[in-house]
């Protein structure tokens, strides 16, 4: 009887250590599929289709009466002419004005301006010049390249219709056309067309956000924390004010949103959509997270150090200063680079003070209208153009890909500073 | 002439700095001609001038750099109104963007009234730049002279320099005070001039939410209501779906790992985990409306149910996952908190490992694990991406998960992006749903926070 009842309690035991393997084993899997899911999406995206197109332009017809380049009659050139001319001369057979519609429509409809910028660029010599380029195909050829628009559903229901996949097919048959590496992704801000969008505007969006936040939290949050721990009299004050900091760790970061859109936007007339309001917002959400990871890395500092410097007559602020915060510092920078990635891949409260607006410029200062990274994932993911979808994925592995780096580099750091005193 | 924040910032750095040389060579010159000793270093007299000089002129800096347009555009407003007295509010606020547009460069016009004011306007800004800079470098010259004056060998510079950076010290330590009561006074601000044009006890009892308001005054809309049960129900529902997900996992993962794993185990598993934790909520509401959600849909259809594309259970089961690793790491450390003597004192008397988990250890950490529990519900009610791009608009009096509900974020989000007025009953609803969320996650916190400490003090 005796074996029996240890028996079923070996079981019971057996089963509690299945349940532990199995949840774990879920979220890993889970881990798994997300990253996999996501990145089969966006692998595609490192490619665009671009075609060929020999093209002959006289410079000369951009220069005004005195031979200097004149952008004025640059701007006003027929681009869009010249490429589709070009177009042209490949599909002969193409009379019809409905025909010639759905021809021009295989084309980025940004190629025009695209063509201008690459000559622009060039800064040719004067004459006439022949020179050949390569320039965006339309969204939907460059998905049909990849494979992604299915073919099989009926012909009206499709984005890319019977003679339009003839005529890529023409093309890529002919070397003209075919799938590189996709630049325009890494080096221009977003745009209405996919082929012509990329991270680069939002990248330093993200980059500028997260510089105001660094600067406003971690001071304020480096003297809060040597404050509450070293100067603060135990009392009312010091108490409601740890209240304060841990119940702000967990304030949803939607509210901070609303706060910044009626303090910072309506109050002080700051400007929207800037990268300036979005740092302060963030700022103000990491500054709990950085002050608490601060006071523990103060925290694990061990008195006697500051006994020591306390005795050989330091006063309480210099041995604060300099001798129990050099050595908590990678302790706090640990708790900040934590921080930062939690400010770096949050987006609801960007959502409130404006930070989602369509923008094609790079901003250049914290005051230009910006987006941010986790931003432009969610605009992208919202949008019907299915090339949108495969572009987002791939911003979604950057931005994971980094946010990762920056918890192994926390990791790393603690692990490599962590002392045993 | 004109001085810019950057150029001013920089004098005003620069000039600080002269002052902390200028103080540590004059206090040692001070003292040899009296043939005396300083009391502090000489650094610290420098400092104590560097603070004098730099932060009272910084702060007129920033006061006037956020306050001197504010103040500006409103002489301008004033202005416009006084030469147009028919104008109502609006159009003058029109007139002036379009004044300050006109003259930033950013937009052209042929009015010659708006071009004078845009003049005026300019010049204001001039008048105002240079004044600003004006008055933060003579405030610090002034004040570095006059400190570097006062400063006597004999008067102890570092405990006056200590004083002041301990006050700076917990001027930034109030800040958390002061960022919860400007949350709650800007939520309730708003939210009581919702109030006043929307009755407090339709919008929390309310049972239809359909906050469509008629966007011209002839345009015939529904009147738009606003009552939040049917948001709260949605919110509670998903919050709902994604616990039964999280606490399951996240506890035996924790049980698992505190008590069962060897370190080798533990050491690739829970930094995993918090790669799962590091993960942006948006990646998951990507991952919830393109993938999780098709799934379900796919599921149901071949079970012979109708899934909306828009579940409940897509949205929450994700937020779940994105839960999973927060509960777990919080329940891990709990029940690693329990002292080893209760864990020794049972395995004496002849349990087993798991005996002694059901009967010593959990009940033991059952406060921390509580308060674990209530913070993942806090922040499963206040998570915004994933429901945002995953739930629904409409909001369903419903607690089928099969079909689409709305939360309190999503319409937030909804009712707050886009171009809205400011003064608008829509906008301002989303102040009312937000401090009901802002109220809810508080006590939530509050009461976790509590119980979480109590048990720390147990076995301390």
């Amino acid at each position: 009887m005796i074996r029996k009842s240890i028996q079923s309690r070996r079981a019971r035991e057996t089963r509690l250590k299945i349940y532990g393997i199995t949840s774990i084993c879920f979220a890993l899997i889970m881990l798994a599929t997300l990253l996999i899911s996501i990145g089969l999406n966006g692998y595609s995206a490192l490619q665009q289709a671009y075609f060929k197109l020999d093209i002959s332009v006289n410079t000369e017809k951009f220069v005004d009466d005195s031979g200097a380049p004149d952008n004025n009659k640059m701007n006003l050139f027929n681009w869009d002419g010249l490429v589709q001319s070009a177009l042209r001369e490949f599909f002969p057979e193409v009379k019809d004005r409905d025909e010639k519609k759905e021809l021009f429509a295989i084309i980025s409809a940004n190629a025009g301006y695209d063509l201008k910028e690459i000559i622009k660029k060039k800064a040719l010599g004067s004459g006439s010049h022949t020179l050949s380029v390569w320039l965006h195909l339309s969204d939907d050829a460059d998905q049909y390249l990849k494979g992604r628009l299915s073919i099989d559903i009926p012909e009206e229901d499709r984005r890319i219709n019977n003679k339009q996949i003839a005529w890529v097919n023409s093309l890529v048959e002919r070397d003209i056309a075919k799938l590189k590496f996709n630049k325009t992704f890494f080096t221009s801000a977003d745009s209405r067309e996919p082929e012509s969008a990329g991270i680069l505007g939002s990248v330093i969006g993200s980059a500028l956000t997260l510089f105001v936040t660094i600067m406003f939290a971690l001071p304020l949050a480096v003297m809060a924390a040597i404050y509450l721990e070293y100067f603060a009299k135990p009392g009312k004050i010091t108490d409601f004010i740890e209240v304060n900091v841990n119940n702000l760790a967990a304030v949803p970061s939607i509210v901070f949103g609303l706060l910044g859109l009626s303090v910072f936007l309506s109050t002080f007339g700051l400007p929207r959509s800037a990268p300036l309001v979005g740092g302060l917002v963030l700022g103000l959400m990491t500054l709990p997270t950085i002050i608490i990871a601060s006071r523990a890395s103060i925290r694990s500092i061990p008195p006697s150090i500051r006994e020591a410097a306390l005795g050989l007559g330091a006063s309480k602020m210099q041995a604060a200063l300099h001798h129990v915060l050099p050595l908590a510092t990678p302790g706090i920078l640990t708790g900040t680079i934590i921080g930062m990635a939690q400010a770096l891949g949050e987006t609801a409260p960007l959502l409130m003070i404006g930070m989602v607006a369509f923008i094609i410029d790079i901003p250049t200062t914290f005051t230009s209208s910006a987006t941010a990274m986790p931003v432009q994932i969610y605009m992208w993911s919202d949008s019907a153009e299915r090339a949108f979808y495969e572009r987002s994925s791939l911003a979604i592995l950057f931005l994971v890909a980094f946010l990762i780096s920056m918890n192994l580099l926390a990791v790393v750091l603690r692990k490599k500073f962590e002392k045993k005193w | 002439m004109t001085l810019p924040l950057s150029f001013v910032f920089f004098v005003l750095l620069g000039l600080s700095v002269y002052f902390y040389y200028h103080a540590k060579s004059g206090i040692v010159r001070k003292a040899a001609l009296l043939s005396d000793r300083t009391k502090a270093l000489p650094s610290h007299y420098g400092q104590q001038s560097f603070l004098w000089a730099f932060i009272p002129s910084f702060l007129i800096l920033l006061v006037l750099t956020i306050g001197g347009p504010n103040y500006i555009d409103q002489i301008f407003y004033n202005k416009i109104q006084e030469l147009n007295p028919t104008f109502n509010e609006s159009f003058v606020s029109l007139i002036l963007a379009k004044v300050i547009n006109v003259s930033n460069g950013k937009i052209s016009t042929g009015e010659e009234n708006i071009i004078m004011l845009a003049k005026d306007y300019k010049i204001a800004f001039e008048q105002l730049h240079f004044f600003r800079g004006l008055v933060v470098i003579l405030c610090a010259a002034l004040l570095g002279m006059i400190i570097s004056y006062r400063q006597k060998p004999g008067s102890n510079a570092r405990e006056q320099v200590e004083k002041f950076i301990v006050n700076i010290f917990f001027a930034s330590a109030v800040i958390a005070i002061f960022t919860t009561v400007a949350i709650i006074l800007s939520l309730f601000f708003e939210a009581l001039r919702f109030f006043n044009l929307y009755n407090f006890f339709d919008f929390i009892f309310g049972l239809h939410w359909a906050p469509n308001v008629a966007i011209r005054t002839d345009q015939v809309a529904a009147e738009g209501s606003f009552g939040m049960i049917p948001v709260l129900l949605g919110t509670l529902l998903i919050s709902f779906i994604a616990m039964c997900v999280a606490i399951p996992i996240g506890l035996f993962s924790a049980i698992y790992l505190a008590e069962f794993a060897t370190p080798k185990i533990r050491d690739f598993v829970k930094p995993t985990l918090e790669i799962l934790a590091g993960i942006p909520t948006v990646v998951y509401g990507y991952f919830a409306a393109l993938t999780a959600a098709p799934f379900f849909r796919e599921i149901g259809f071949s079970l012979g149910l109708d899934v909306s594309s828009e579940s409940a259970i897509a949205a929450g089961a994700v937020m779940g996952i994105m839960i999973i690793p927060f509960i777990s790491s919080l329940s891990d450390d709990v029940i690693r908190a329990v002292p080893q003597s209760l864990r020794d004192g049972s395995m004496g008397l002849g349990a087993t490992k798991a005996e002694t988990i059901y009967i010593v250890i959990l009940p033991a950490a059952i406060p921390g694990l509580v308060g674990a529990v209530l913070l993942a519900v806090s922040r499963a009610i206040g998570e915004t991406m994933i429901v945002v791009m995953a739930a629904g608009l409409s909001a369903n009096l419903t607690v089928n998960p099969l079909e689409s509900v709305t939360t309190v974020t999503v319409q937030i989000v909804s009712l707050l992006t886009g171009d809205t007025e400011f003064d608008d009953i829509k906008t301002l609803s989303a102040f009312g749903l937000g401090l009901a969320l802002f109220f809810f996650t508080l006590l939530l916190n509050i009461f976790a926070l509590s119980i979480s400490r109590r048990l720390a003090e147990r076995y301390d």
